[in-house]
C-alpha cells in the first residue's frame, strides 16, 4: 500500500456538444468494458463447424503427395481441402497475387498452409489434421541476401509477371528503389569527418492481442457472409472474389470487433479458408487461430540490414549521406514494394542533406513473409540514421540534440526525392521540447523510504526477479526523432468513401455515418461522430457497422484513416449540409434575406449565419425528408518514384515525433529498465486529444519493445523458434515507463482540419531513443535491435 | 480422455495406482498449456483440486510441510519468515494470476529445469513426500530431479507435500529474465546461509538439464567462512572470496544456448547473482541489511 | 462429460464437454459468455482473467471439469459483483448477473456495436474509469484487466503506482502503452471505487 497518484489528463465524461477538439469518449467503450463487444473470435452460429489449418513443418520443400483419406474418414470431420480442391483462382496478395491459398506443390516458408479441415469441434479438427500424411522433398534454402543472390540460388518465384519483375536486378529481389540526388561523392570531399556504420533490425511481430479469426456463413444465393477482423474490408473482398469464384456482390463482409492490428491484418489470413470450407460444407465455419498459429498466420516487420555513411563539416553541417538497406521480405511479396518505397524515401531522416545516394531492396527468401507493421520501412531506417547522428555528434564533440537541430529539416526542405515539404516540419522544436522536460528523479527505488533503508525492487531493472538492489545500475539518456509518411504513397489512388444520412427521429435531428473503415482500436469511430456533430450541428450520431455495403474506406494503416476517411466523412457531411441549406432556402428562404446572402452553418441543431443569427431549427428544415449521400473523397495525388533516380512527389504528408528516453541499465547483468520515455509530436490538429495521446503512448511502447525484447527468432533452417507469448515477449506494465506526451498542433493547410496522421511516427523514434540511452549508460556501440543482455555483457 | 476427480487423497492414490499414466492436474498452469497447444494428450487426467489437505501447510520445529498444491501467492503471503528464499522465488513466478494457481508440487511434478522454486528448495534443504498406495517415501530434493522434465516419482506416486527446512539464517533468490515481469528464467540462483550448521547451500536453475546445487562453491564458501571466523566476527566477506564463490557457481552450471539466452551469458549471470546474493545475505546476517519491499 | 458450476451467481451447466476443454472454452463457446478473451491460451496475457471462488485466475489454464460446483465471476458479471460488494452483500458473485442478461451476444453483431454508448449507470466504478480515462482502445485486453484491477482495489483501495503495476503485470495490452490504464485505476481509486471493498471477500 502506498500513495495513489492523481490521475492525469482525465476527461470526466463529456457533457458538451462532442464536436472536434474535445476528448469525447469512445462510442464502443461501454460494450468493450462489459464484455459485450463482439470480436471476430466471439462469433457463433448454430450448427457451426470449426476450421483448422495444417501448416508446413519445413521452410522450403516440394510436396510429393498429400493423403487426406484417414482425416476425411474421421467422425465429425466435414471437409478436408488441399490445393487440388480449390474452386477457382488459387492465389492472392496485397500488391501481387503470389501467395497460394493452399500450398501448390511446394512450400516456401515454415508454417505455410497446406490443407484446411472443417469439423464439429476444434479437437476433432486437430486430430484429423494430425492424420493427414504429407510427403516432402526438402529443397535448398534462401535465408539472406547472400543465399538469395548466389550463383545457382533457388529462384523462389520463377516466371514473375509483376510490375517490378522487369527492373529488379535478380528474380529473388521483390523490388529495388534507388534515390540519387546531388552528388554524394563530390560532397564527401567537403566533409571533415566521415562516419559509417552497419546496423541490424530484428523481426518484430505486431502481436495484436485478438488472434486472427472470423465466421463464414454460406448464404442461400450461393454467396457467403463473412464476419471478420481486418484492416481493409474491400481489399480482402477484391482478393477473395477470384479465389472463391464469386462476384463481389455475393461476398458480404461485415467488420467484427478487431483486437488490434498494427499492420498484421492488412493481408488475408483465414478469410479465404473459412469461406472455402463454408461453401464446401454448406455450414457456417469459424476459424480462430491460437497464439502459436497467429505467429505463422500473419506477416511480420521486415528484418533489415542497413549500411550508412555520413559526412560532416567541423561546423557540424552534414555534407552527404549514402546508404543501402536490405529488407528480408520472406517467402511472398505482401507489402514489400511499399516498404522499400518508404525505407528509401525516408532513409535520410528528418534532416537536410542535399547530396545522397540511397538504395533499398526487399528480398524473397524462405523466411516468414514480412509486410506491414506500424511505421514500416521508416522504423528500420530511423534506428540506423539516429545511431549515425549520435556517432556524428560524438565525433564532433557536440551535444546530440544541438547537432540534430542544426541539421533538422523544416517546412520548405527538399527531400531526396525532390519533393518539397509544404507543411510544418517542426523537427528542431520537437527536440527542444523533449529536452526541456524535467528529468525523472534519480534512484527512485529508494524513494519510498526517507532513510533510504527500503528498496522497492519493482523500480529496478529485473523488478520482482530480484536481480539487483542498485548494484551495477547506471542511468543513461538518449534522444531520437523520426519522419514518417502519412497515407498511401507513390501514385496510389488513395481514397475513402463515406455515407452520411440525416433525418429526424423522435423529433431530434440524427446523423448516421456509414463507412467501411476498420475500427481496430484507433478510435476512428469516435472521430467520425465528432466530425458529424461539428459539421451538421447535431448531438445524436449513429455509427453504422463497417461493411462492404458501402464503398471502400481504404486501409486502417499508414496513419491515414483520420486523414482520409475522416476527410471523406467531412466531405459527405458538407454535401449533406448543402442539401439541408437547399431545403431550407426552399422552405424558409423568403423569410430572411440571409438565406440567400450569408455563409450558413449548422450548429446546435439550428441553421445559423456565420454571424450567429439563428434562421431555423434543423428539425423544421428536414422534417419529413431523409438526406442520404455516399461520396468518395481523395487526398491530393502523389507520384511514383522514378525507378532510377527515385525522384517524385511520392508522399502526401509527413509526420514527426521526437523522444527522450531515460533508462537504467544493470550493466553487470545487461538488464534494462526504461524509467521514462517522453514524446513530443506535431499532430496538426488534435481532433480528439485523449485519443491522440493514447496513440502516441501505444506507438511509443511498441518501439520500446523492439528496442529491448521483441524478436521473432528464425534459425538457419528458416524455422521460427519462439512462436508463443512465453518466448516472444512484449512489454508488460512493469516494463513500460511513464510516457509524458507533448502535443504540438501546427496545421497542415492541405489536410482536413489541418490534421496530421499520428499513429506511426511515435513507433519510429522510440526505439533509437531507448538504444541511445542504453549506449549512454554502457558506452557500447549496440548496432542491433532488440538489444539483448548478451550484447550488454559481452557474453 | 478420462477426467478423474477424486474427493480424497486416498481416492487419488487409488486412481493413480489404477491409472499409472494419469496426469495429475492441480493449478493447471503447466498441464493446460500442453493441452491447449496439442503437445500432450493424456489418457487420463487426475484433478487434485478437491483434496483440501494439499492446499494446507504445517509449520513444525524444524520444517514446513508444504502441501503440494499450496499456491505461490499463499507462500508469499504466509511463509515469508519460515521460507524466505522460496517466498522470493514464488514472487517471481509468472503473473499474479499464475501465482494464484501454480504450486511447488506442480513445479516438482513438471521438473522443468526453469522451474522457479527449485533453486530455493535446493538452497533451503527439502524432501519431497512421495506417496502411493504402497506407502510413503521422502526423497531428498537433490535426488528428485533426474533429467530434463523428468523426476524420480514412480508411476503410481503422487506428491503429497514438500518438507522444507525452516530458515535458520538469511536466504535470497534471484532470477534473470529478459522482461521485468511474467518471464521464464534465463537462469536463476538461490542461496541460503545456515548459521546453525555453519554451512551455505545453493541452487541453480535453468542452467543445466536439471536444477542443481553448486557443491564445490558451497564447500569453498563454507570453508572460507569457517577459516576466517566470519560467523563469529561478522566481518565483511573479502571481495576475493566472493569472487571465487561466484566463479565456482558459474563453473557448476552446464547451460545451453537457446532462444532465451546463450550458455555463456547464463554462466556470467549466475556469477553475478551469486556474488550479489552472497552480499545481501551476509549483510542481513550481520544485521545490516536494507529491507527489500515490494508489497 | 457434463460440468455444472455457478457463473456470475447462477448455476449453469454444459454437456458433452471434452475432458481437455478449458474453463475459458466452456464459458465462451458453450455458455454464451465470450467476454473473457482468448489471446494466448498459455497464461501469458491475462485476457481471460476471471475470479474463481474469488481468486483471479487465467480461465485458459483451468480445466473446465475442475470448476464443478465452484463459483466463477466473469467480466459480464463484474458490474453486479461490484454492486453487491458495495452494498455489503455477498462478495462471491453468488448474487451476480442473471445469465440470460449477460448473454447479449449473437453471431451477427448488433447494430449498436459501434453506436453511441448506452447509459453508463449499470457499470462498476472500474469499468466507468476505464472508459473515462481512455484506457480502452481495441479493448481485447480490457475484460481481463478490469477483473484484475477490480480485485486489486478490493484488496488495496489506494494502491501506489508500483502496486498497480505489480497487480496488472500479468495482463498484456498492445494498444495503450498502459499509461491510460494506470490513469483508470488511479481514477477509480480516487473516486473511492472500493470504499466498502473490505466487506467483500
Amino acid at each position: 500500500m502506498g500513495v495513489t497518484r492523481n490521475p492525469t489528463n482525465i476527461t470526466q465524461g463529456s457533457k458538451t456538444k462532442g464536436g472536434l477538439g474535445e476528448s469525447t469518449l469512445r462510442p464502443d467503450g461501454t460494450l468493450k468494458v462489459t464484455g459485450e463487444f463482439a470480436y471476430s473470435s466471439d462469433m457463433w452460429h448454430e450448427d457451426m463447424l470449426w476450421g483448422f489449418t495444417l501448416r508446413s513443418p519445413h521452410a522450403h520443400a516440394k510436396i510429393l503427395s498429400i493423403d487426406t483419406g484417414e482425416a476425411l474418414a474421421t467422425s465429425g470431420v466435414y471437409a478436408v481441402m488441399t490445393h487440388d480442391d480449390l474452386p477457382a483462382f488459387t492465389k492472392y496478395g496485397l500488391e501481387y497475387k503470389d501467395t497460394p491459398v493452399l500450398a501448390d506443390g511446394v512450400v516456401r516458408y515454415h508454417g505455410e498452409p497446406i490443407a484446411i479441415i472443417a469439423a464439429d469441434h476444434p479437437e476433432t479438427a486437430r486430430r484429423a489434421a494430425a492424420k493427414i500424411k504429407v510427403e516432402f522433398e526438402l529443397l535448398p534454402l534462401v535465408i539472406d541476401e547472400e543465399t538469395a543472390l548466389a550463383d545457382g540460388a533457388p529462384i523462389l518465384h520463377p516466371n514473375r509477371d509483376d510490375h517490378h519483375a522487369d527492373h529488379v536486378t535478380h528474380p529473388n529481389i521483390v523490388h529495388r528503389q534507388p534515390i540519387i540526388r546531388g552528388d554524394a561523392n563530390e560532397a564527401a570531399k567537403r566533409a571533415d569527418i566521415v562516419i559509417s556504420g552497419e546496423y541490424e533490425v530484428g523481426m518484430q511481430d505486431q502481436a495484436f492481442l485478438g488472434p486472427e479469426s472470423g465466421l463464414a456463413v454460406p448464404a442461400e444465393d450461393g454467396g457467403v457472409d463473412l464476419y471478420i477482423a481486418t484492416q481493409w474490408l474491400h481489399s480482402d473482398l477484391g482478393q477473395l472474389s477470384p479465389v472463391l469464384g464469386l462476384p463481389e456482390d455475393k461476398i458480404r463482409m461485415t467488420l467484427s470487433g478487431v483486437g488490434g492490428a498494427f499492420g498484421g491484418r492488412e493481408d488475408l489470413s483465414m478469410q479465404a479458408h473459412a469461406c472455402l470450407l463454408a461453401l464446401r460444407t454448406g455450414k457456417p465455419v469459424k476459424i480462430v487461430y491460437n497464439r502459436f498459429e497467429s505467429f505463422f498466420g500473419h506477416v511480420h516487420r521486415h528484418p533489415a540490414k542497413l549500411w550508412y555513411e555520413h559526412g560532416v563539416t567541423s561546423e557540424g553541417k552534414i555534407t552527404h549521406m549514402k546508404c543501402r538497406i536490405v529488407l528480408d521480405g520472406g517467402a511472398y511479396a505482401s507489402a514489400s514494394p511499399a516498404v522499400v518505397g518508404n525505407a528509401s524515401s525516408l532513409a535520410v531522416g528528418p534532416y537536410v542533406i542535399d547530396d545522397v545516394e540511397i538504395e533499398a531492396v526487399a528480398l524473397y527468401t524462405n523466411n516468414p513473409p514480412c509486410g506491414a507493421m506500424r511505421g514500416f520501412g521508416a522504423v528500420q531506417a530511423c534506428f540506423a540514421y539516429e545511431a549515425q547522428m549520435d556517432k556524428l555528434a560524438a565525433a564532433l564533440g557536440m551535444d546530440a540534440v544541438e547537432f540534430r537541430q542544426l541539421n533538422a529539416m523544416s517546412q520548405g526542405t527538399i527531400m531526396p526525392t525532390g519533393q518539397k515539404v509544404d507543411s510544418p516540419a517542426p523537427v528542431a522544436e520537437l527536440l527542444r521540447r523533449v529536452k526541456a522536460l524535467p528529468m525523472p528523479p534519480e534512484q527512485q527505488w529508494l524513494a519510498g523510504d526517507a532513510e533510504g533503508r527500503s528498496i522497492d525492487i519493482r523500480d529496478l531493472p529485473g523488478a520482482l526477479s530480484n536481480t539487483t538492489h542498485g548494484e551495477g545500475v547506471v542511468r543513461g539518456v538518449g534522444y531520437a526523432v523520426g519522419i514518417k509518411n502519412v497515407g498511401f504513397s507513390e501514385g496510389f489512388d488513395d481514397y475513402s468513401t463515406a455515407r452520411v444520412r440525416l433525418e429526424v427521429i423522435n423529433g431530434e435531428p440524427v446523423a448516421m455515418v456509414h463507412t467501411a473503415m476498420a475500427e481496430v482500436g484507433q478510435g476512428g469511430v469516435t472521430v467520425h461522430a465528432q466530425i458529424a456533430r461539428t459539421e451538421l450541428g447535431v448531438t445524436q450520431v449513429t455509427i453504422h457497422p463497417a461493411d462492404t455495403q458501402v464503398g471502400s474506406a481504404g486501409s486502417t494503416s499508414a496513419s491515414r484513416q483520420t486523414y482520409v476517411t475522416g476527410g471523406a466523412v467531412k466531405n459527405s457531411c458538407e454535401a449533406v449540409r448543402e442539401k439541408v441549406l437547399e431545403l431550407g432556402r426552399a422552405k424558409f428562404g423568403t423569410y430572411h434575406p440571409a438565406w440567400a446572402t450569408a455563409e450558413l452553418l449548422l450548429e446546435g441543431g439550428k441553421v445559423v449565419t456565420d454571424g450567429g443569427e439563428v434562421l431555423a431549427d434543423l428539425v423544421d428544415v428536414i422534417e419529413g425528408e431523409t438526406i442520404d449521400l455516399e461520396l468518395e473523397w481523395r487526398h491530393r495525388p502523389t507520384q511514383a518514384f522514378d525507378l532510377v533516380t527515385g525522384q517524385g512527389d511520392g508522399h502526401v504528408q509527413y509526420s514527426f515525433c521526437a523522444h527522450r528516453a531515460v533508462v537504467e541499465v544493470d550493466t553487470e547483468l545487461g538488464l534494462v529498465k526504461v524509467i521514462e520515455l517522453a514524446a513530443a509530436q506535431d499532430v496538426g490538429k488534435a481532433l480528439n486529444p485523449l485519443s491522440v495521446v493514447g496513440q502516441i503512448q501505444g506507438g511509443t511502447t511498441q518501439g520500446l519493445g523492439l528496442a529491448v525484447m521483441e524478436e521473432i527468432i528464425v534459425d538457419k533452417n528458416a524455422k521460427v523458434r519462439n512462436p508463443s507469448f512465453t518466448d516472444y515477449l512484449i512489454p508488460t506494465i512493469l516494463d513500460t515507463p511513464t510516457i509524458p506526451v507533448d502535443v504540438l498542433e501546427l496545421a497542415d493547410e492541405h489536410a482536413p482540419y489541418g490534421l496530421r496522421g499520428i499513429g506511426e511516427a511515435p513507433t519510429l523514434s522510440s526505439t533509437p531513443a531507448v538504444v541511445a540511452a542504453i549506449r549512454a549508460a554502457t558506452g557500447l556501440a549496440l548496432k542491433r535491435v532488440p538489444v539483448r543482455p548478451e550484447h550488454l555483457t559481452g557474453t | 480422455m478420462d477426467f478423474l476427480r477424486p474427493a480424497s487423497w486416498e481416492e487419488a492414490l487409488a486412481a493413480k495406482a489404477e491409472h499409472p499414466t494419469a496426469v495429475p492436474i492441480a493449478g493447471g498452469t503447466d498441464v493446460m498449456v500442453e493441452i491447449n497447444f496439442d503437445h500432450r494428450r493424456p489418457d487420463v487426467m487426475l484433478d487434485l483440486n478437491r483434496i483440501g489437505e494439499l492446499q494446507e501447510w504445517e509449520v513444525t520445529e524444524e520444517t514446513v510441510r508444504l502441501g503440494a498444491s499450496v499456491p505461490y501467492t499463499r507462500i508469499m503471503e504466509h511463509l515469508r519468515t519460515e521460507l524466505p528464499g522460496l517466498a522470493l522465488a514464488a514472487h517471481t513466478v509468472g503473473s499474479p494470476q499464475i501465482r494464484n494457481r501454480g504450486s511447488v508440487g506442480g513445479n516438482l511434478g513438471a521438473a522443468s529445469p526453469a522451474g522457479d522454486s527449485h533453486p530455493a528448495l535446493l538452497a533451503a534443504g527439502a524432501e519431497v513426500e512421495a506417496v502411493s498406495v504402497r506407502g510413503t517415501r521422502l526423497i531428498p530434493v537433490e535426488e528428485f530431479y533426474t533429467g530434463v522434465k523428468r523426476n524420480s516419482l514412480a508411476a503410481d506416486e503422487l506428491i503429497r507435500a514438500v518438507h522444507i527446512k525452516k530458515a535458520d539464517g538469511p536466504q535470497q533468490f534471484s532470477k534473470v529474465g529478459t522482461r521485468n515481469a511474467m518471464v521464464i528464467a534465463v537462469c536463476a540462483f538461490g542461496l541460503a546461509l545456515h548459521p546453525e550448521t555453519r554451512t551455505v547451500k545453493t541452487g541453480i536453475g535453468s542452467a543445466a538439464p536439471t536444477p542443481l546445487r553448486a557443491r564445490v562453491a558451497e564447500d569453498f564458501l563454507t570453508a572460507a567462512l569457517e577459516e576466517g571466523g566470519f560467523w563469529e566476527n561478522g566481518k565483511i566477506i573479502p571481495p576475493a572470496v566472493a569472487r571465487q564463490f561466484a566463479e565456482l557457481v558459474s563453473g557448476a552450471a552446464n547451460p545451453i544456448d537457446d532462444v532465451r539466452g546463450t550458455a555463456s551469458y547464463r554462466r556470467h549471470a549466475l556469477g553475478v547473482m551469486a556474488r550479489r546474493t552472497l552480499g545481501w545475505t551476509w549483510d542481513e546476517y550481520r544485521g545490516n541489511e536494507r529491507t527489500q519491499s515490494c508489497a | 462429460m457434463r460440468v455444472t458450476f455457478n457463473v456470475n451467481g447462477r448455476p449453469q451447466e454444459a454437456d458433452d464437454v471434452w475432458e481437455g476443454e478449458s474453463l475459458l472454452y466452456v464459458l465462451r463457446e458453450r455458455m454464451g459468455l465470450p467476454g473473457s478473451k482468448n489471446a494466448c491460451e498459455q497464461g501469458e496475457c491475462g485476457s481471460c482473467t476471471v475470479r474463481l471462488d474469488g481468486v483471479p485466475v487465467c480461465a485458459c489454464l483451468v480445466a473446465a471439469a475442475q470448476v464443478q460446483d465452484r463459483d466463477v465471476v466473469t467480466v459480464e458479471g463484474l458490474a453486479d459483483y461490484a454492486k453487491d460488494r458495495a452494498a455489503g452483500r455477498c462478495g462471491t458473485g453468488a448474487c451476480g448477473t442473471p445469465l440470460g442478461e449477460a448473454q447479449k451476444w449473437a453471431a451477427k453483431p448488433a447494430d449498436g456495436q459501434t453506436g453511441e454508448s448506452t447509459e453508463a449507470g449499470d457499470l462498476s466504478p472500474i469499468q466507468e474509469a476505464f472508459i473515462d480515462a481512455g484506457a480502452v482502445q481495441c479493448g481485447f485486453c480490457t475484460p481481463g484487466l478490469l477483473v484484475a484491477a477490480d480485485e486489486l482495489l478490493e484488496r488495496n483501495p489506494s494502491p501506489s503506482d508500483q502496486d498497480i503495476r505489480e497487480a496488472l503485470s500479468g495482463n498484456l495490452c498492445r494498444c495503450t502503452g498502459y499509461e491510460k490504464i494506470l490513469d483508470a485505476v488511479r481514477l477509480a481509486a480516487a473516486r473511492g471505487a472500493s470504499v466498502t471493498a473490505g466487506e467483500g471477500v
